[in-house]
């Protein structure tokens, strides 16, 4: 963009104008709160961690360390050491991936390092939970596992809405089980009553899908897919199709009208026989403990209260496994919506204890996600320096592979075979007894996220410059849809594809992100960053919230040495295109 | 598998493709060296087949395709046109395809229950209706995954056009997700280094060093990412003269004016490249069919784009010898209800549509099934399950589609769960 208004506003005779603006730009980059002295004088040192080992905020201490012991004795058992604490600022970088959606700016990283205090990851955490970034993504993320990412029926549904609302109840921390019976029962019209849309989401064809709320609530909510038990009785787990019927029947009585969504309470629910074509009435039923659906309210109002029951350990424990993969990248059971029948009381697990604490405290998400990001397993490197056990689990996929080169043909069949033997005899990886930080891919919005953030040095947030912000919500669409979006299914592991790598080397916003324009980080570290080695520092800092290790700022001061005064933009630009593209960048860890 | 490291060759990959540009771009393609020795070479049934499958998204009326009722009260003012399949009419929109049609077989009786696009999108491309406990996979990802080719650098699943649901890997993995081609016969995106090779070669340099430092100690987790695997791949397409099958300047004038000078037309063209060059699947969408208001008009104006192509890359591929290792499907989510709306337009019909197959082996010149002329039955004859479609789509391809493989979730499933539409063998 730089160069293409330079040239109109000469062509326009106004030469002074460009003057001017360069002054400013020089100003403000001057009084930008990046202070490159400090960056030179640390580029020695690698302040890692802050030394003696945290202690968790007074409040959540006792949870936190009662999940620290359920994994430090999974680790004893299992003979795994588990990896070291990671560098602050690797978690610094994990905890605005999974809360914000983005990597920390160069900014947030000055002040993160300038707090030599010992709780500083738990002052941020509590720092970016009020940050409105926060609320954004994660209503975002939420948003899916209600609504799904269809467009829906447009007339009825009005998704951005929805997400407002979301946004607002995790703003005001809304205790999380009111938010789940407000979307479950909510009445009015789907724009000012916007939780509403969770029900009219399932409308298609101008027809309320009951089904579809049934197999929807009971997997956002609590965590089965009893799904299949509409068509017929569940093949593996306990639910029969007159439990999911039953369940639908509760939405039975919902209806759309000119009011939005209400319910007659006159209205039967009826299904027809998919044999005889026979229809019948279903009444509405819950698949168990009749005890907590409540006798009074509408049949929604009754199932949401049997949904949120205090003794219903399903909903807590669904939760935590949602929070758990959306700060993890990965859910603590996969499938995240697909959870085993809940322990006997006296061999509770991580998700008992975790969901019991949110009980306790209201429904508390922030505090269910500080309690998370303080526990060891968050806290842990991602390198794992054992030697993995069996070299089957080293092996990627065989099916990962077919379409690359066909020669391991290794057929998908026998793999799968082989993966569910695994489970029950090969002694586990490190990632999955959580010995070490699991490597997730970025979402394409953290990646884009991430590479519009390393583009500026500062942080990019409602305070931002509205172009700043504009730019980011266009390129972010773009790249979302040509990256490919995951939908609903975004807990699931991934691996990169061939038009992703093309589009991250090739395409127009990495070029424009790394592009030595005025305005963005690369030139602003090949010009004010002082010497070499502060601007290697800077990029490193910029794209992977670290410093170079020895190896390369050997390597890359020697690139830098060598290079022409003309050339030294390009030698920037060429070093932030390798950190964009290194898989370190593109995978949380 | 090994991964290759060795990134240096990168440099000589580039500047050989910048010899290779210049000798395109001043026509010396006598310069430009032959495909190599592989299964293109291949001609008839010796060769490993492909798919090339006609996606008309919106959900085509049968009535105004291979199914017309002229005369009736649902016909509209849609005439039949006789075809090169004795007794059998089509749309009389499409002459010229008219001709080609013995090449195929007409199925009239197609059978779904989805009536919404994103369902029957799914339903038609991966044989299976959604389930929101797990993503099937697309019909050119399992064929990818059970027929791959070690030979091709470029994806051997491509998709052309801009579809809204493109063909995805499901459960088998997004690197079987199709490879999309936006604008065919144009630049593919994001193929270019946007700098000089000795830029890019720097830059592939630094990327080593700086995967290097990464990789200590998460070898097994960085691998199982495929990221470098990937990038790998990237480089060695972008600089690969197997590019060359997206490229139709080379191609006579006379055959691109036959396919037509549309999207669409350039598509159905790159496809007979692609399979000219080993590609599994390839898949061209043609949008425009929803039509809920002045469905006749809309139809004609996309018959005069669908008709010359369909029929030239149908001819095209005979006459390369091609056709019978290709299997062609032209096919949409659904088919557009009997009853004429009163925007003089029809409605989502999941029931009784039509779609056409051919090539690959498969027995042509007939047509399966048939709807009612006045409308009033639902059901047509002779129903064909769309699983019956997909298996028999697998069984041209020897793919064992009943074996039941293990899902990610531990439910074993077959690639499909149809039977084989025996009219169409033998």
């Amino acid at each position: 963009m730089g160069t293409k208004r330079l040239s109109r506003l000469k062509a326009l005779g106004l030469p002074f104008v460009v003057v001017l603006g360069v002054c400013t730009l020089v100003a403000w980059a001057a009084r930008s709160p990046v202070d490159w002295r400090q960056i030179d004088a640390a580029s020695g040192s690698h302040p890692g961690n802050s030394g003696a080992p945290s202690q968790p905020p007074a409040e959540i201490a006792d949870t936190v360390a009662a999940v620290d012991r359920l994994f430090e004795a999974g680790w004893k058992e299992s003979g795994r050491t588990p990896a070291k604490p990671a560098d602050d600022l690797q978690v610094l970088r994990r905890l605005t991936l999974s809360l914000c959606g983005t990597i920390p700016s160069l900014e947030e990283i000055r002040v993160f390092e300038s707090n030599g205090s010992p709780d500083r990851l738990d002052q941020w955490t509590n720092r970016l939970l009020s940050d409105s970034r926060f609320a954004d993504y994660f209503a975002e993320r939420l948003a899916r596992s209600f609504v799904g990412n269809e467009g829906g029926q447009f007339i009825v549904f009005r998704r951005d809405r929805f997400s407002d609302w979301l946004r607002q109840q995790l703003k005001k921390n809304t205790p999380y089980d009111e938010m789940a019976r407000e979307m479950i029962s909510g009445t009015g019209l789907w724009t000012d009553h916007p939780a509403t849309n969770y029900v009219t989401a399932a409308i298609a064809n101008g027809e309320l899908d009951e089904n579809k709320l049934a197999g929807r609530t009971v997997r956002a909510f609590l965590g089965q897919r009893i799904d299949c038990a509409q068509c017929h009785d569940h093949p593996f787990a306990e639910w029969k199709q007159a439990q999911f019927q039953g369940v639908a029947s509760l939405f039975g009585q919902t209806q759309n009208s000119l009011v939005g969504i209400e319910d007659k309470s006159k209205k039967t629910y009826t299904v027809e026989d998919r044999k005889t074509l026979k229809k019948h009435v279903v009444e509405p039923a819950v698949p168990f403990h009749p005890e907590w659906l409540p006798g009074t309210g509408t049949r929604r109002e009754r199932l949401a209260a049997w949904i949120t029951h205090p003794d219903n350990r399903r909903f807590e424990r669904a939760t935590a496994n949602r929070v758990w993969g959306l700060l993890f990248g990965k859910p603590f059971h996969t499938p995240v919506d697909d959870l085993p029948d809940p322990p006997a009381a006296a061999e509770k697990d991580l998700l008992d204890l975790l969901g019991a604490d949110f009980r306790a405290h209201h429904c508390d998400l922030r505090r269910m996600i500080r309690v998370i990001v303080a526990s060891r397993p968050y806290r842990l490197d991602s390198v794992d320096e054992e030697p993995i056990v069996a070299a089957k689990d080293a092996a990627p996929k065989a099916s990962a592979h077919s379409q690359s080169t066909g020669a391991p043909q290794a057929n998908w069949n026998k793999e799968g075979d082989k993966t569910s033997e695994e489970n029950t005899t090969a002694p586990a990886d490190a990632t999955t007894i959580w010995a070490s930080f699991p490597m997730t891919r970025l979402r394409p919005e953290q990646l884009i996220g991430a590479m519009l953030q390393a583009r500026s040095v500062r942080t990019i947030d409602q305070n931002s410059h509205l172009f700043v912000r504009a730019t980011r919500f266009f390129q972010e669409a773009d790249f979302v849809k040509e990256y490919g979006d995951l939908g609903e299914n975004e807990l699931d592991e991934r691996t990169g594809t061939i038009s992703q790598a093309l589009l991250r080397m090739n395409g127009k916003v990495a070029a424009d992100a790394i592009k030595a324009d005025p305005l963005n980080a690369s030139a602003r570290l090949s010009t004010f960053a002082g010497s070499d080695a502060s601007c290697l520092e800077g990029c490193y800092l910029v794209a992977l919230s670290r410093r170079p290790t020895p190896a390369e700022r050997g390597y890359f001061l020697q690139q830098l040495a060598s290079a022409a005064a003309k050339d030294r933009g390009q030698v920037v630009e060429d070093i932030l295109w390798s950190l964009f593209n290194s898989p370190e960048f593109s995978w949380n860890h | 598998m090994t991964i290759r490291t060795d990134m240096g060759n990168a440099s000589e990959s580039l500047s050989r493709r910048d010899l290779l540009r210049a000798a395109g771009a001043l026509g010396l393609s006598f310069l430009l060296p032959p495909l190599e020795a592989r299964a293109a070479n291949e001609r008839g049934v010796r060769r490993k087949k492909s798919l090339v499958t006609i996606w008309l998204e919106g959900g085509p009326s049968q009535l105004e395709t291979w199914d017309p009722h002229p005369g009736t009260k649902i016909g509209g003012p849609t005439k039949g046109i006789s075809t090169s399949i004795p007794g059998v009419q089509i749309a009389d929109t499409f002459p010229t395809l008219a001709a080609e049609l013995s090449s195929l077989a007409v199925i009239r009786s197609l059978v779904s229950k989805e009536g919404d696009h994103e369902r029957g999108s799914y339903f038609l491309k991966t044989g299976y209706r959604p389930d929101p406990t797990l993503r099937h996979p697309s019909l050119g990802a399992i064929l990818v995954n059970q027929i791959p080719d070690a030979s091709l650098v470029i994806p051997q699943h491509i998709a052309i056009g801009n579809s809204q649901w493109p063909p995805r890997g499901g459960f088998l993995g997004d690197q079987l997700d199709a490879f999309r081609v936006y604008d065919p016969g144009h630049n593919v995106p994001n193929l270019n280094a946007p700098v000089d090779s000795a830029r890019q070669t720097r830059r592939v340099g630094n990327l080593e060093v700086v995967s290097k430092a990464f990789e200590r100690g998460r070898h097994p987790q960085v691998e199982k990412t495929l990221h470098q695997h990937m990038i790998e791949r990237a480089l060695e397409m972008m600089s690969s003269d197997q590019l060359r099958a997206f490229q139709i300047e080379g191609e006579a004038r006379k055959l691109r004016d036959a396919y037509g000078d549309t999207t669409f037309g350039r598509g159905c063209l790159v496809a007979r490249r692609l399979v000219e060059a080993g590609i599994r699947a390839v898949e061209i969408t043609l949008s425009g069919f929803d039509t809920h208001a002045n469905n006749f008009n809309g139809h004609r104006e996309n018959a005069r784009i669908l008709d010359p192509a369909l029929a030239t890359l149908l001819r095209d591929l005979r006459e390369r010898d091609l056709l019978q290792s290709t299997v062609v499907l032209v096919i949409g989510e659904f088919g557009r209800s009997p009853a004429i709306n009163p925007l003089d337009g029809r409605d989502h019909w999941p029931s009784g549509f039509s779609c056409l197959i051919g090539g690959g082996g498969l027995k042509s010149g007939l047509a399966i099934g048939s709807t009612d002329p006045e409308g009033r039955e639902k059901m047509p004859h002779e129903p064909v399950e769309v699983a019956d479609l997909f298996a028999t789509i697998f069984k041209t391809f020897a793919v064992d589609f009943a074996h039941e493989v293990i899902t990610p979730i531990g439910r074993p499933m077959a690639f499909s769960s149809g039977k084989p539409i025996s009219r169409l063998f033998g």
